[in-house]
């Protein structure tokens, strides 16, 4: 690539500049913003009073937000091992080019392609204690006595969008996982069959070593989403029942667009975004390590 | 590329120990069918509901099949407040914006990074990631401010912008990505041949692209297209609503009780789009879902 002329200095930024302006213009100035706003008591109907660090302050004694911060922790966390097993297990089903396989993967991978407000109305129908075929379905196979109201108890309502995300997302881990699989040196796979090796000796020494900077940055992806979470739980819950499955999106949205409390909801956005910047630095990290390989 | 080694019937096996290996291929099938019944009957539930008529899809307790075939739900839809055209055609065309604006910025922004030695271009590179760091639910209300004073709310061209935002690092991405892979090569017969750097991009390099093109545009179409939030607060006149609102706002209705036959209606006809485009473009989505969050 040394051979560029001078001119090629300037002709190349030229095609760059349109990506760099609109970067700048409409992600990096409102960050700004985004931080100036968060040092006043900006309301939709006025103020912008300078307070320094006042915002900050409040948020430390914020209840309703360490509430969904940490509800948002919790979905984190059940949700994400629950994506990522299920995900291997199906990309162990389907790795292979068998038709039948083949059809497994696309039925399961179609609802990553549907959006979450389709998919939350769809499964807030299923679950609803009137009309929900779920509801249904389970007392049908005896397995509940009576519909459930899935949306008066917030334990229910966690695990009814825990259900319906896994159903969602289920098919992107395990297509990553899939692509893992399939990148495996086939030759490797023979030597453990011929020294013997079962296939859960197969899967537990060889598949998932070799898959796990794959499961890792996938982990991370998927983390990253549910820290983010919030179509879900406006249309299934609507932060509810009293207001204990808001998640930390939710009450920036409640804060910002609902109580006009624009200062105040720009220091929330700050705080979440540093602690989304802890898990994106790693993902980048990692990413940045295999690229070195 | 395959991994029939891993699968328990793997042929050597099958060879020496035919029975225990069939049985569990039977058990496998079993299992990939019982999957197959499950991820997709909550589509294919929520398909024969909105065919029900409106009464037997509000029946309680409820009935798995629809006792009378019906489009009753569906004409609800089609004359819903301003009417499903004028959705449908919201969300259109702010995908269509958004895709324009993805493929207008990307693919110069990759042709720039990817063919020309520029100095500090792995700065402008990772400035240009840097909206992957920033959840654009963060800078959603000094945008919306922004947006308010430029007369930009309530546009679609104000909510395309947003998506495209959040479209613009993983096309950018893939742009430069596909970019690269061109061999040199073919890029030097140009420049004997004479071509300006814009001839060489227009005829030479977008050609050579296309499948990255087409995953740009597929992710953009589907993510605009599902996009919740940002039309949320963007698009406040419920003749601007985008297909994701607008399947609140039929749950919510006139008098609070939900017309569930007109949501499932809206639903499907929400998701057919995605699917269908999907379907068509398998290939392209698989691998550039594979190079955004892997590579």
């Amino acid at each position: 690539m040394k051979r560029t002329q001078p001119s090629g200095q300037w002709q190349g930024w030229l095609y760059v500049a349109p990506a760099l302006i609109f970067v700048g213009v409409f992600v990096l100035i409102p960050l700004c913003q985004l931080v100036a706003m968060s040092t006043t008591d900006r309301s939709l109907l006025g103020g912008g009073r300078f307070i320094g660090l006042g915002n900050y302050t409040k948020i430390w004694n914020d209840a309703g937000f360490w509430r969904a911060l940490m509800f948002t922790v919790k979905y984190t966390i059940v949700l994400t091992p629950i994506l990522m097993v299920l995900g291997f297990a199906l990309a162990l089903l389907t790795a292979d080019k068998t038709p039948l396989k083949r059809l497994t993967r696309t039925i399961v991978f179609l609802p990553v392609v549907i959006g979450l407000s389709s998919s939350s109305l769809l499964w807030f129908w299923l679950f609803d204690e009137q009309v929900g075929l779920l509801n249904k379905l389970m007392t049908d196979l005896r397995v509940i006595a009576q519909p459930m109201v899935w949306f008066v108890s917030a334990d229910l309502a966690f695990w009814a969008v825990v259900i319906s995300i896994t159903w969602k997302v289920l098919g992107f881990g395990m297509v990553l996982f899939i692509a893992s699989i399939q990148s495996i040196d086939r030759e490797i796979m023979e030597a453990a069959v011929v020294d013997g090796a079962g296939y859960w000796i197969r899967v537990f020494r060889i598949v998932l070593p070799l898959s796990r900077r794959i499961i890792l940055l996938t982990t991370l992806v998927s983390a990253i989403g549910s820290m983010l979470a919030f179509d879900q739980f406006y249309i299934m819950t609507s932060g509810g029942p009293r207001g204990q499955t808001f998640t930390a999106v939710y009450w920036i949205y409640q804060n910002s667009f609902v109580s006009f409390k624009l200062g105040y909801g720009a220091a929330l956005s700050i705080v979440l975004t540093l602690i989304i910047l802890v898990f994106s630095t790693l993902q980048i990290a990692l990413t940045a390590r295999s690229e070195a390989r | 590329m395959t991994s029939a080694v891993l699968s328990p019937e793997a042929p050597a096996m099958v060879a020496r120990r035919p029975r225990p290996q069939a049985r569990a291929a039977y058990l496998i099938d079993a299992i990939s069918i019982a999957v197959i019944a499950i991820m997709g009957a909550p589509i294919v539930l929520s398909a024969l509901a909105s065919v029900k008529t409106a009464a037997d899809a509000s029946a309680a307790p409820p009935h798995y099949l629809p006792t009378t075939l019906s489009f009753e739900n569906y004409a609800k839809v089609i004359r819903f407040q301003a009417g499903l055209a004028t959705y449908v055609g919201n969300s259109a065309l702010v995908a269509a914006i958004a895709i324009a604006a993805c493929l207008a910025i990307a693919a110069p922004a990759g042709y720039g990074l990817a063919r020309f030695a520029i100095r500090g271009k792995e700065v402008a590179f990772l400035i240009l990631l840097a909206p992957i760091m920033i959840p654009y639910q963060a800078i959603l209300t000094p945008l919306y401010l922004d947006f308010a004073r430029v007369g930009l709310v309530n546009t679609h061209l104000g909510l395309a912008i947003v998506h495209t935002i959040l479209q613009l690092p993983f096309s950018i991405f893939l742009m430069r990505t596909s970019f690269e892979a061109i061999p040199r090569e073919i890029e030097e017969a140009a420049v004997i041949d004479g071509c300006s750097t814009w001839q060489r991009l227009t005829r030479v390099f977008l050609p050579l692209t296309m499948p990255g093109l087409v995953t740009v545009a597929l992710f953009a179409f589907i993510n605009s297209w599902n996009e919740f939030l940002a039309a949320l607060i963007f698009m406040n006149h419920d003749t601007l609503f985008t297909v994701p609102i607008l399947l609140v706002s039929v749950r919510a209705g006139k008098f609070g009780a939900v017309d569930w036959g007109a949501l499932q209606a809206s639903v499907i006809v929400s998701i057919i789009p995605c699917l269908a485009v999907y379907l068509a473009l398998q290939r392209y989505y698989i691998s550039g879902l594979l190079s955004g969050a892997v590579k």
